[in-house]
Formats: C-alpha cells, sequence, structure tokens
C-alpha cells in the first residue's frame, strides 16, 4: 500500500505530536470529571458583547472586511491601548486584526523569520509558539525557567542565548502555564538586552489585564521599545470570548505590512461578526473588571488550598493558572495526571506538556466555579493520601 | 488614611461576596480574600451592626416550588404631607406584612409597592381595603406578577451554555 506519511513534508512529519495525546482523550471523554485543566474562561461572554453582535447580524454585517480588519476597530482598539500603555499605534498601518492572537503569533514569526533563524524562547511556556517557529523555518533556542525564579525569566539567560542568528525574543507573561508575570524592572532588563542585540520582541500579551497584583506593564511602553516589539492581544481570555477566534498585531509599519501580506492570502480577514462584537467588548471594561476579581477570589483559594494540601505552589500574578510542584509525589507530571484522572476524575496538566522544565508540575486552571475548585481540592487531598 | 482605605475596600469586597452567595463561612471568604477569618468575623459584625446588612434571605424561584404565591406591583399616587413628605404614608404601608418592598419612584406615580398573598382575589382586596382608602392615596394601579424572568440578578430561564472542552492547553 501507497504510504501517505510519505508525502507529508518533512518539517510538519518531524514535528512530535503531543505524547500524552492519549490521556487528553480520556479526559475529554469523561463525564463526571471536574476539569482543571480548561485554558478558557468559565464566563460566556458578556451579553452586551453577545447582543451586539446579534444586532450586527440583523443589520446584515455579513461581508469580508478590509484585510486589516474593520478601520471602527481598528480605530477603537487603537484608543484603548493608548489608554491603557500610553503607546499610540496608527489604525492605519500599525495594527491588524487577526483571528485570534494564535494566528498572530504564526505571522508575526513567518513575517520575520528566515531558514535557520533563532528564536529564543523561555519555558514552560506555551504549546505553539515552538511548531509555528519551526514551521515558519526557524529554530528554536529554550530557556529554563525555575521556581526558585518564580518562573521569571532573567536577562542574562536570555544574553547567554543570543548568537548572531537569533532574530527574535518571544515574551510571554503573565504565563501559561505558570501564571509568572514580569515586574517593569524585569522587563526593563530584558529591553537592555533587545537593544543592544538588537533583538525584535514577539510581545503576547492576551493574559495582561488578568493581572492580580501590581499592573500590568506593556512591553512596548518601555523606552525604545514600541518599535522593536511585535505586540501580541486578543480578545479570548480578558472577555471571555475564547470562541470568537479575534486578536491583533501592533507595531512598526514594515513588520505589519509583511504581516498583513501573508494574512490577506491565508486568511483574507477576521470575522466580521467577532470584529463587530470587539467593538462592543472595548466598551465593557465594567464587564473585565467583574470578571477579573473574581478569577482573584479564586486564585487564592486554590493557591491556599494547594499549598495546605503540600503541593508547594508559588503566588501566580497573572493569567488564571497555578503551576503547583507535585515532586513531593515521587511520581512524573504525567503519572499524576493520569492517576488523578483514572482514581479521582479531576483533569489538571502534566507540567511537562509545556517544555521540559516543567517535569515536576501540574497546571491547574482556575477558571472553574469556586464549588468546582473546592470539589477539586478535596478529591486531590483522597488521591495524595491514597498514594502515600 | 492608608488603613481606613483598606478597610472600606474590604468591606465592599465582603459585601460583594456576600450578596452573591450569603452562605459562605468566615474562613471562605477569609481565604478567598487573602486576609484572617478574624478580620472577616470583626467586619460582617460590624456591618451587621450600623444595619448595612440587614439580613440573609435566599432566591427563590416560586414558579418553580409549587408554593402558590400572587403577586402584584401597584402604582400609588400620593398627596405628599407638608411636614413629612412621602415618609409617613410610606411607612405606614411599609408595616403590612403583605408588603413585600416600598419604593419612592420618579414619574407617573410616587410610590412603587409590591404585595404579595395566596390568590388573585386576596391581593385585589388588599389594595382595595388597606392601601386605596388611606387618606393621602389618590390613585392605586394594580399589575398582576405573570412571570419573573430574572430576580435578584438571577436569571431564572436555564442559560443553554456551550460545554468547555476538558483540556484545551
Amino acid at each position: 500500500m501507497d504510504m501517505m506519511s510519505d508525502r507529508i513534508a518533512d518539517r510538519v512529519k518531524q514535528m512530535k505530536g503531543s505524547g500524552i495525546r492519549e490521556f487528553f482523550d480520556i479526559a475529554q471523554r469523561m463525564e463526571d470529571a471536574i476539569s482543571l485543566g480548561v485554558g478558557e474562561p468559565d464566563f460566556v461572554t458578556p451579553w452586551r458583547i453577545r447582543e451586539a453582535c446579534i444586532f450586527s447580524l440583523e443589520k446584515g454585517y455579513t461581508s469580508y472586511t478590509s484585510n486589516w480588519g474593520l478601520l471602527e476597530l481598528r480605530e477603537a482598539l487603537s484608543d484603548a491601548i493608548y489608554k491603557e500603555t500610553g503607546v499610540y499605534y496608527d489604525p492605519e498601518g500599525e495594527l491588524l486584526i487577526t483571528t485570534g492572537v494564535s494566528e498572530a503569533a504564526d505571522l508575526a514569526l513567518r513575517a520575520i523569520l528566515n531558514p535557520g533563524d533563532e528564536v529564543i524562547l523561555h519555558e514552560p511556556s506555551y504549546v505553539s509558539y515552538n511548531p509555528c517557529t519551526v514551521f515558519a523555518g526557524g529554530t528554536t533556542v529554550c530557556v529554563a525557567t525555575g521556581v526558585e525564579d518564580e518562573f521569571k525569566v532573567r536577562s542574562e539567560q536570555i544574553e547567554e542565548k543570543i548568537t548572531e542568528r537569533t532574530k527574535a525574543l518571544i515574551l510571554s507573561y503573565p504565563n501559561n502555564p505558570t501564571g509568572a508575570t514580569l515586574s517593569r524592572k524585569d522587563l526593563e532588563e530584558i529591553a537592555d538586552v533587545a537593544n543592544e542585540h538588537d533583538l525584535l520582541v514577539i510581545s503576547d500579551e492576551v493574559y495582561g489585564k488578568l493581572t492580580y497584583e501590581g499592573t500590568h506593564t506593556c512591553f512596548a511602553s518601555l523606552n525604545g521599545m514600541k518599535e522593536k516589539t511585535i505586540l501580541l492581544n486578543g480578545f479570548s481570555k480578558a472577555y471571555a470570548m475564547t470562541g470568537w477566534r479575534l486578536g491583533y498585531a501592533a507595531g512598526n509599519k514594515e513588520i505589519i505590512e509583511a504581516m498583513m501580506k501573508i494574512h490577506q492570502y491565508a486568511m483574507m480577514c477576521a470575522p466580521i461578526t467577532a470584529q463587530m462584537a470587539a467593538i462592543e467588548a472595548l466598551r465593557c471594561e465594567d464587564e473585565v473588571e467583574r470578571m477579573v476579581n473574581e478569577y482573584n477570589r479564586r486564585r487564592r483559594v486554590m493557591v491556599d488550598g494547594l499549598n495546605s494540601l503540600g503541593l508547594s505552589c508559588f503566588e501566580p500574578k497573572g493569567a488564571f493558572y497555578t503551576f503547583p510542584s507535585i515532586k513531593s509525589t515521587g511520581l512524573t507530571s504525567e503519572e499524576f495526571a493520569k492517576r488523578l484522572l483514572l482514581e479521582e476524575k479531576v483533569v489538571v496538566i502534566p507540567g511537562s506538556v509545556f517544555g521540559a522544565c516543567g517535569e515536576g508540575f501540574i497546571r491547574c486552571a482556575y477558571a472553574v466555579s469556586q464549588y468546582e475548585i473546592k470539589e477539586a481540592l478535596e478529591r486531590i487531598e483522597r488521591f495524595l493520601t491514597g498514594i502515600k | 488614611m492608608k488603613e481606613e482605605i483598606k478597610e472600606k475596600q474590604e468591606e465592599v469586597e465582603i459585601l460583594r461576596i456576600l450578596e452573591e452567595n450569603a452562605r459562605l463561612s468566615d474562613a471562605e471568604i477569609a481565604r478567598m480574600m487573602g486576609i484572617k477569618e478574624d478580620e472577616v468575623k470583626a467586619i460582617i459584625a460590624e456591618l451587621e451592626s450600623k444595619r448595612i446588612i440587614r439580613k440573609y434571605k435566599a432566591v427563590i424561584n416560586y414558579e418553580k416550588s409549587g408554593i402558590e404565591t400572587v403577586q402584584a406591583l401597584i402604582d400609588v399616587k400620593v398627596s405628599p404631607e407638608r411636614d413629612t413628605g412621602y415618609d409617613s404614608v410610606a411607612e405606614r404601608i411599609s408595616r403590612f406584612p403583605e408588603v413585600q418592598s416600598v419604593r419612592l419612584v420618579s414619574g407617573e406615580y410616587d410610590l412603587s409597592v409590591l404585595v404579595s398573598g395566596k390568590t388573585m382575589q386576596e391581593v385585589a382586596y388588599f389594595v382595595a381595603e388597606k392601601i386605596a382608602p388611606l387618606e393621602q392615596v389618590r390613585n392605586t394601579l394594580t399589575h398582576f406578577l405573570l412571570k419573573t424572568y430574572k430576580e435578584h440578578g438571577e436569571i431564572y430561564g436555564e442559560e443553554g451554555q456551550g460545554k468547555r472542552l476538558a483540556v484545551t492547553l
């Protein structure tokens, strides 16, 4: 029989799939499991936003939009970014509306990488940066962060990895999966390195609004960084709009133009219904605040609960994830997650999924109800007693 | 001063949490806020003694409960009195146990009164016998409540919520 796999492109074939797909399949199918494995809000998109979208459909907004996205949205977004960060992006040329931040990250990497170019990536981190880099012909150079630094990437760690092939640095804070954040001072030190070595910085700030202690600093707002930063953000997390698939990229005109060139052929434009909804979302800061306050309460309960079960957990200051250590159990993170699922029906994500240095940790999301947190903690406690 | 602001913020946060779920224990609230249980206890005691927290109640969907009850919203037009304005008549109406709430409102009429009883007849008689004849009441208009869609921030109809995937990275 003809081997279809021979026809698959090498770079795709060589990208190893997730080794724990089987575990995920069991988790997806288990009916009465409590899942802390979610990567999205449990809130439904605020009604004001949904209602505005329905209205736009009734009015017949069903066409393509400009490749860049609706100008009205780009203008509102430019205002919102300026108000929040002090950085001004020209809605005509410096802002591109994309189909989720995922597309924006892919576009950014494809727009800047030549074969063999290196991208520095801190780990543990979200799973798509490395594959997107490789698919774009680049190579990822990983920097391991550890709990002793509260999973902050240090500027000297970045500097050590720089070679003449280094093109860009990916920064992803507040971080998925650890919930770590970087302070203004941490970011300034990284900006110094980027300046000195003339690196582009792809800064994925999709969890920026979900910052519970201190305030989020936009990397582009640092001295001299606007031109060097490809700022990625979107509506999924803060506005509870994951399924709408709407994000954006902001940055230097030539880079955004290059990203647009790929976007116009690959995607054409982001869906107009989602763009219409996003215009309304930008008027819903009260709703964001309400959700952030609730996440913050859950965060405290989760961190406190995990620590009191003996799963030591540093205090995450952003996103909606906790990243406790399970080393005291003697299990690998994958074994822990599998057994917890089968024995107590609680889904958590093994830290190793997010990079080798995530081994010994699990990701527990607190984007679930207070009731579910309580129940999950009780089940985890029972599980821990059982393996002692 | 800083201490006072912090205390005020904690008070507001406790009120918000209790408004959402009044059955949480002090310990649970303390964990949600990252403060000590004793502090929560003290703040709640203070809110209760100042009567900012009036009582703890359940939001009951009577239509589902099978308990027979009829409610009506009464628009009441009132002649205010020289000394007490609307207060004395509003307080007088408030004292009837059949009356669930009394509010002074702007617009066509003055008081909005929510009355409950076992039957429509009972509510209608109550209005005719106890509210309409009051000296200061010029006029009443009764609206029987037919269906409740939302009460105290709770939507009664089940909202069809899409199921999230158990695992997303």
